[in-house]
């Protein structure tokens, strides 16, 4: 996921985080509404876990941890991450049951530029909690031929 | 953890003002965590496939590493640790790569193998990782001396339309941070690396070449006397540190 | 065959909740990236990733342009009994791979 990189030196500018377009925060809204199938997303009991600040975006680790007991009568379905500044807003979506143990996964992403992670979970009785944080990523100095 | 702490015995051994200090600490957590651990390290994926090429034969009527020298795990222990090193055939300092490929040539006969090329980086990278948590301990060689200055005299020079020397980055600003990223100190610990930046494991002279054109200087040519004589003062400068490979390096 | 880490314990407890780590290798090419000459270089991504265990799938995602090169997973299963464990990875140009391990259940 390489954007055009320019040379910075001495350039505390770019650690400035541009606020995300329209068009950015309604393609991912979008996103949302159709994993959610346009039900709401009540925040908490979801814990993305990512580093706030990122030396390289190409290989970012993540976590995503639900607080559920996983039994057959409270438990997650299904996981999605979706992203707000790349080319597209999905980022990995996962399958659950009451065989999972954990509603966790874990995994390394691509960010092209600093912005927002939500981590959306659907619960089995229909319910969908989620959580967005924000993730500087600082790029490479220099440029490689 | 237990790198961490052979790391900091092996500085303090040296001198109680061992300011040195690999890559790997100006980090994040989440990317030093990356490389402790096998099963999430991309550049494992390079020492499995050079475990594989040490066992296969380049062609059927050739040798494998293995035939020759058995068992990596004892044979190729400490090697990497004290390479760059004299060739005795050629008289010139030769770095590991460059051994491999010759031994590959002359001991199996076999098809070249060109720097950077995957099997390249994979017997590198398998036969570095024998060393893996050993001190760096370049050889105590009168012969590899002048290579050595040439090493540092190139590390010292301005290079380029920034016109900048390694050493102005690497020895009076590392810590300090360019653009956001903390600017190492330029131990070669780990190599070859798996660079998130490359996605993919690659040598310390292609990590050399992107500093090269980041500068905007037309880079030394791979396997080039000059990319073998950094290496040797970049080892010496780092005598002692301990070896990671393979290290994740953003 | 592309080169994978595997993190699957050997041996378990019954019923205790195990985790797996799986690396395989692959570019995982996004599709957005123009090559040298500016051209874009074709996506070659995996797209699915599936656990099987114990006759289902225990544990299946859906990765994107979005995951890293030489994509990671990391996920938890309960341990139910003795046996085959597989991997598959499937994506672009008919990728297809599946890695199978033994776990032992006591």
């Amino acid at each position: 996921m390489k954007i055009t990189r320019r040379v910075f030196l001495a350039a505390p500018g770019a650690l400035l985080m541009p606020a995300a377009t329209r068009a950015d925060q309604q393609r991912l809204a979008a996103a949302l509404r159709d994993f959610t199938g346009g039900q709401p997303m009540r925040e908490g009991r979801v814990r993305l876990d990512v580093s706030p600040l990122v030396e390289n975006g190409n290989a970012v680790p993540i976590s995503v941890v639900v607080e559920t007991p996983m039994t057959v009568t409270d438990h997650v379905r299904r996981i999605g991450v979706f992203n707000e500044r790349n080319p597209q807003p999905q980022v990995i979506s996962a399958q659950f049951g009451p065989r999972s143990g954990r509603a966790y996964l874990a995994t390394h992403i691509r960010l092209a530029t600093s912005q927002a992670l939500v981590a959306v979970a659907e619960m089995n009785d229909g319910s969908f909690w989620s959580q967005r944080v924000e993730v500087v990523v600082t790029l490479a100095a220099c440029i490689e031929g | 953890m237990k790198r961490i702490a052979l790391a900091l015995l092996m500085c303090c051994s040296i001198a109680s003002a061992d300011e040195r200090r690999s890559g790997l600490l100006d980090m994040r957590p989440e990317a030093q965590a990356m490389q402790h651990d096998d099963s999430m390290n991309p550049g494992m994926l390079w020492v499995l496939d050079g475990e594989a090429l040490w066992s296969s034969k380049p062609k059927p009527s050739a040798q494998s590493c293995a035939d020759c020298h058995g068992d990596a795990a004892s044979s190729m222990r400490g090697v990497a640790a004290r390479y760059p090193a004299l060739d005795v055939s050629s008289g010139a300092a030769i770095d590991l790569a460059g051994r491999i490929m010759q031994c590959r040539e002359a001991q199996q006969a076999g098809p070249p193998l060109a720097r950077e090329s995957h099997d390249l980086l994979a017997l590198s990278s398998f036969v570095a990782h024998q060393s893996r948590n050993l001190p760096i301990m370049p050889p105590d060689d009168a012969g590899m001396r002048a290579t050595r200055t040439l090493g540092r005299a190139i590390y010292m020079t301005r290079l380029g339309q920034l016109d900048l020397s390694c050493a102005q980055c690497h020895d009076d600003q590392s810590g300090r941070r360019l653009a956001g990223s903390i600017i190492p100190q330029g131990h070669p610990t780990g190599y070859p690396i798996y660079r998130l930046e490359w996605q993919a494991a690659g040598s310390l002279q292609r990590r050399l070449r992107g500093c090269m054109v980041g500068v905007r200087a037309e880079p030394f040519a791979y396997g080039s006397a000059e990319f073998i004589a950094i290496e040797a003062y970049l080892m010496e400068r780092a005598r002692g540190m301990v070896l990671e490979t393979p290290a994740i390096r953003p | 065959m592309a080169r994978v880490l595997l993190r699957v314990p050997v041996s378990v407890e019954k019923g205790a909740v195990i985790e797996m780590r799986a690396l395989i290798q692959h570019v995982m090419e996004t599709g957005y990236r123009p090559n040298a000459e500016g051209v874009l270089q074709p996506r070659d991504i995996i797209w699915t990733f599936t656990c099987r265990y114990d006759g289902e799938a225990v544990f299946q995602a859906i990765f994107s342009p979005a995951i890293a090169a030489n994509p990671f997973i990391a996920f938890t299963t309960i341990a139910t009994q003795s046996g085959p464990i597989s991997f598959t990875w499937e994506g672009d140009n008919g990728f297809a791979q599946t890695e199978t391990r033994h776990i032992s259940v006591t």
